[in-house]
């Protein structure tokens, strides 16, 4: 081939009218996707065959393109791929110039960020998990839903477009091994796994992990995210009930939470919340299928109840009612026992409920207990350490993900645990570890999906006691996440722009949708509800409509007062077709 | 802090009611036919506050933009970064024609992780490259909402 052939063929086109929208988090598919194309045509004059990039807001779509089988991501067969090492080299580094404590979304996130903005950057992520970085919202969503009989091994789902992807952020090829993190040319990211940091020296600059190890930094990222927590009641239970728990929150805890579902008669949930309900009804279509049996208890009066306003938490309930599962609200838990080989659950109210297996959902504790040995402030209202609106703890310490208390310039001080969040704050802390000093506006965002008929994506604060204005439209078969992803051709309903591989691929159970029953002035179809303080919006719900998550962010953004919501409810266009 | 009541000629297009502390209403597609007198803040292009896109306002690669997915952090993410800010700043009359040792160093770079950087066959590569070079459903909507938006 002549050279200029080549070279026209070169052929960039940026779009750099989505600045505006491009790289805002959790814009669903079709909408934002923050298209960069990039040909990259390589020199067929030294025989390699041409490379073609088209990048569609991820290379992980090229790693989900990726034919053929892969490697699977078990972190500790990560030193195994170097080379036999010259006897030099330790085992791990004595010192890394960025350490991060936690291997999850947040850690990944703050690491691509700091190799993107860092030329030739060593990035050590030291992780108790044994896994390598992987995203969470898959575990109690897609790979429920999966036709694959090997997914609990792949890990893999398709999504609507047909293109499969992992829950591993990357493959292993993409870490280096961690003997070689100071010594490869162009630096990398490399994972330590199932080591657990157990004590910090602030002034020092050094960390000790679990096996005596120690470890001196630059900067260093918490990231350690939080563990599930249990009910008193359960606790005092005793071993009998423990082994018939799930505490769910690892790739592990799916695993098993699969296998018990085929090999019991009846699995109750204890939580109401997003992880609950999304648990019970991906559970509830097998009880379809293979006469499971799904049980839902929480206290509060319906599914979502701090989150949705009464009357749409009560509406949800139905809708998770009709996906199998029995839900009993209102259910507090006085007392579990083992009765034959049967649990027993008492309710404080009387009731009694029998089961096989319980999963708690009850909500995460932030790991803090780090903050002890590092003299760090802990966030006494809503836990987590406590950072400043640039995520920053201390010099040189920084904070991300479920473990962070920050201050929110635009909605005050909280602490958020989702997943596009994560990826935010990650991502935040990484521009900062590298001199950014730039503070948290960005909005995250957050969604679900309860079966095939409703789903919802949120931003901002989404508390049930704040007062509302909900803007209903009547819903048509079009307005389902199903027919929202279909539309839009790319099967990515819901993707955080800002990493997408980190991004969240959305598929509805596939079994046949519910006849749509419409009550006159009770239809809660689609529309968009608005969580006020004083007249300000703080939090947005988009019920059922989709790809509007931007005009959310922006008005979140203004922070300005309104007077008739109705009035802002049309910028929303929830009757759009 | 509810909205006010809409005027008795609209009520036919618009039900609203209090449920305890939150208020529901019901619209017809005619009611949100009429424009908006919600007031937005007009956005300002130097907000710092802003997300910014692959370039920045000074001309500048954004590394960190999200559209570039983990290219330029990869382990030739170094390749790509040097490759591409040549291509980008080069003023040749065809541009990147001084870059070809870059993208031959990144190209060889990315033959060693296959599984990062699948390599594509030759005549399956001409049919995606004139694809990609037309505008695709989702960058036509793409940009139709945006004409729509702020």
């Amino acid at each position: 081939r002549q050279k200029s052939n080549l070279l026209q063929r070169w052929n960039v086109p940026i779009k750099l009218q989505m600045s505006r929208q491009v790289a805002s988090s959790g814009v669903p598919g079709g909408r934002g996707d923050s298209s960069v194309f990039v040909l990259i045509v390589g020199l067929s004059t030294l025989g390699a065959g041409a490379y073609v990039s088209r990048k569609v807001a991820s290379d992980d779509i090229l790693y989900s393109l990726g034919l053929g089988h892969l490697p699977c991501c078990v972190c500790s067969k990560l030193s195994n791929l170097s080379p036999a090492a010259p006897g030099a080299r330790p085992e791990v580094p004595s010192h890394v110039p960025f350490l991060l404590i936690g291997g999850g979304t947040a850690a990944f996130a703050a690491a691509r960020s700091i190799r993107a903005r860092d030329p030739g950057a060593r990035v050590l992520i030291v992780s108790e998990d044994p896994a390598l970085p992987y995203m969470r919202p898959p575990l109690s969503k897609e790979l429920w839903f999966s036709d694959d009989p090997n997914v609990t091994e792949t890990l893999r789902f398709k999504q609507w477009n047909g293109k499969e992807r992992s829950i591993y952020f990357q493959p292993p090829s993409f870490y280096v091994p961690v003997r070689d993190l100071p010594f490869v040319e162009n630096g990398g990211v490399a994972v330590l796994c199932g080591k657990k940091v157990v004590h910090m020296d602030v002034r020092g600059n050094i960390v000790k992990l679990s096996d005596g190890t120690q470890i001196s930094y630059d900067k260093c990222l918490i990231a350690t995210g939080g563990s599930p927590r249990n009910l008193p009641a359960i606790e005092r239970a005793g071993k009998d009930v423990q082994q018939r728990l799930t505490l769910f929150r690892k790739i592990e805890d799916f695993k098993s939470l699969e296998k018990i579902s085929r090999e019991v008669k009846s699995i109750t949930i204890i939580g109401g919340g997003f992880l609950g309900s999304e648990l019970a009804c991906a559970l509830g279509r097998r009880a379809r299928t293979r006469g499971l049996e799904v049980i839902q208890l929480f206290p509060e009066n319906g599914n979502m109840g701090k989150v949705l306003p009464e009357y749409l938490s009560n509406w949800t309930t139905e809708k998770v009612r009709r996906e199998g599962v029995n839900v009993m609200p209102n259910a507090v838990v006085k007392s579990v026992s083992v009765c034959g080989n049967r649990l027993m659950i008492k309710l404080k109210d009387g009731r009694k409920v029998e089961t096989d297996h319980i999963v708690a959902a009850v909500g995460l504790e932030p790991n803090v207990e780090l903050a002890k040995s590092a003299g760090l402030e802990v966030d006494s209202d809503f836990g987590g350490f406590r950072v400043n609106a640039e995520l920053q703890a201390r010099s040189n310490i920084w904070v991300a993900g479920d473990a962070a208390c920050f201050y929110d310039i635009k909605l005050g001080r909280r602490r958020v645990e989702h997943h596009d969040h994560a990826v935010v704050s990650g991502r935040l802390a990484g521009e900062n570890m590298t001199g950014a000093a730039k503070p948290y506006w960005h909005q995250s965002m957050f969604w679900s999906d309860l079966g095939p008929n409703v789903g919802y994506e949120a931003i901002g604060l989404v508390d049930s006691s704040l007062p509302t204005v909900g803007v209903f439209a009547k819903a048509t078969a079009k307005d389902t996440p199903k027919s929202a992803t279909e539309q839009s051709g790319t099967g990515i309903r819901s993707e955080s722009e800002t990493e997408a591989e980190a991004s969240e691929v959305h598929i509805s159970p596939s079994f046949s949708p519910m006849p749509q029953v419409p009550k006159q002035g009770e239809d809660y179809g689609k529309g968009v509800i608005f969580y006020l303080r004083d007249k300000v919006v703080v939090g947005i719900v988009l019920w059922n409509i989709f790809n509007r998550m931007p005009i959310a962010r922006k008005i979140i953004k203004d922070g300005e007062e309104h007077d008739d919501l109705n009035e802002v409810a049309k910028l929303f266009n929830i009757h759009e077709e | 802090m509810t909205p006010p009541v809409s005027a008795f000629s609209e009520l036919l297009l618009v039900v609203s009611y209090m449920v305890g502390k939150d208020r529901i209403i019901f619209a017809t597609k005619e009611d949100h036919e009429t424009p908006s007198s919600a007031e937005l803040v007009a956005d300002d292009p130097d907000d710092p506050y802003e997300e910014q896109g692959l370039i920045l306002p000074n001309g500048d690669i954004n590394w960190n933009c999200p559209c570039l997915g983990g290219m330029a952090s990869g382990p030739c993410g170094e390749q790509f970064k040097s490759a591409f800010s040549c291509f980008h700043y080069s003023t040749e009359e065809i541009k990147g024609s001084d870059c070809v040792d870059q993208f031959r160093a990144m190209q060889e770079c990315m033959q060693k992780y296959p599984d990062l950087y699948p390599q594509e066959d030759e005549n399956e590569e001409k049919e995606k490259s004139s694809k990609d070079l037309e505008a695709t459903p989702m960058e036509a909507s793409a940009a139709k909402e945006e004409k729509g938006s702020s």
